[in-house]
């Protein structure tokens, strides 16, 4: 497709992976998983394949989500390491 | 340690993008997986079944074991995280709170002391969660009824476009969701109760592994919904379509359910009384 939007979304993918490990708070590791997610799905939507673009929107940007933070609702917002 | 298992780590990922230069040019219609059974799928899928999506036909027809067992996965997530997180004991909590509906008075009530149930002057509110949010009520009701609605037509319509039970039953499952997130989760729970969430995920792998059974019974192997055309009463091809329908719907009843009682139990530590 056009190769500029491949390019941005693959290193906003590869940024938010690492920042999703890389910080302390467990809400906001949160919040970038599901931003990964929804970058994935885009690239899925740009690769053709639609179905799993779908699923990983819905799956992964939307209730993946929102079990996270209801799991950092009920544990601890920091970590550790 | 630290610097070891960075090692290790940048070693793994440079030869995964090392191996990964020997896989085939990515829509490659010589590759091994695209040479085989990809080229009957999309020449066949229209005649055999008479299902425009092809990702649909493949997945819950010609590959029907596949997804069923993705079913029996996603309840077995659902009923481990019951057995896991469910604290079937009571436990009554150190301090409840109510909320005077009509002036807004907050009465905080300590263990043992004599609680307003069943009035409707007063409402239970969470502890962790105090506002009285009029805006976001009343626009995920407003919200609510086209979510489910939208769910119905994506699972319905998962032969024309994409989507389909597992996209459908997450977005049902999701309304049911903004719903426990917006009033509160005891709300949900006498809406939806967990009987009839942990009774759905079961109807879900019961309606796909009966649709399976039932063609069992009229000579045809499991899964080959050709064999309904006896009891739907249309061609075989015809048949397979309104099977993969049928199966289609108990993977999002049972999709929905799962997501449903994961959210109850993370929610609410497996108490099942105050939530997100």
């Amino acid at each position: 497709m056009i190769w500029q939007i491949e390019l941005v979304l693959l290193v906003m993918v590869t940024v938010c992976g690492i920042s999703a490990l890389a910080v302390k708070d467990l809400l906001s590791a949160a919040i970038l998983f599901g931003a990964y997610s929804f970058m994935m799905c885009l690239l899925w939507a740009i690769m053709g394949a639609v179905d799993v673009a779908f699923t990983e929107a819905s799956v992964g940007a939307g209730v993946t989500t929102v079990l996270f933070v209801a799991a950092v609702f009920r544990t601890t917002r920091r970590t550790e390491n | 340690m630290r610097g070891m298992g960075i090692i290790v780590i940048l070693f793994l990922g440079t030869l995964l993008i090392y191996c990964s230069f020997d896989f085939p040019i990515w829509g490659d219609p010589q590759s091994p997986a695209g040479s085989h059974v990809s080229s009957y799928y999309i020449e066949h899928t229209l005649e055999d079944t008479s299902v425009p999506n092809i990702v649909t036909s493949v997945l819950a027809d010609y590959r029907g074991y596949d997804t069923m067992f993705e079913t029996v996965v996603i309840f077995t997530a659902g009923i481990s995280c019951i057995l896991l997180l469910r604290t079937f004991k009571p436990i009554e909590p150190q301090t409840k709170l109510y909320r005077h509906i009509s002036t807004g008075i907050t009465l905080r009530i300590e263990r043992g002391g004599k609680v307003p149930e069943n009035t409707k002057e007063f409402e239970r509110i969470d502890a962790g969660w105090i506002p009285y949010d009029l805006i976001v009520k009343t626009t995920c009701r407003l919200i609510i009824p086209f979510v489910q609605i939208f769910a119905l037509y994506v699972i319905a319509h998962g032969h024309h476009s994409p989507g389909g039970g597992f996209q459908g039953g997450v977005i049902f499952g999701a309304s049911v969701i903004l719903f426990a997130i917006s009033f509160d989760l005891r709300t949900a729970i006498r809406r939806m109760g967990e009987r009839l969430a942990g009774f759905l995920c079961a109807l879900g792998v019961f309606i796909y592994a009966g649709t399976g059974a039932l063609c069992m019974f009229y000579d045809a192997n499991y899964l080959d919904y050709s064999a309904l055309s006896h009891i739907l009463g249309v061609d075989p091809v015809s048949a397979r379509s309104h099977g993969i329908l049928v199966v289609e719907i108990g993977v999002a009843i049972a999709v929905m359910a799962v997501m449903v009682v994961l959210y109850y139990n993370l929610a609410s530590a497996g108490k099942q009384d105050e939530g997100l």
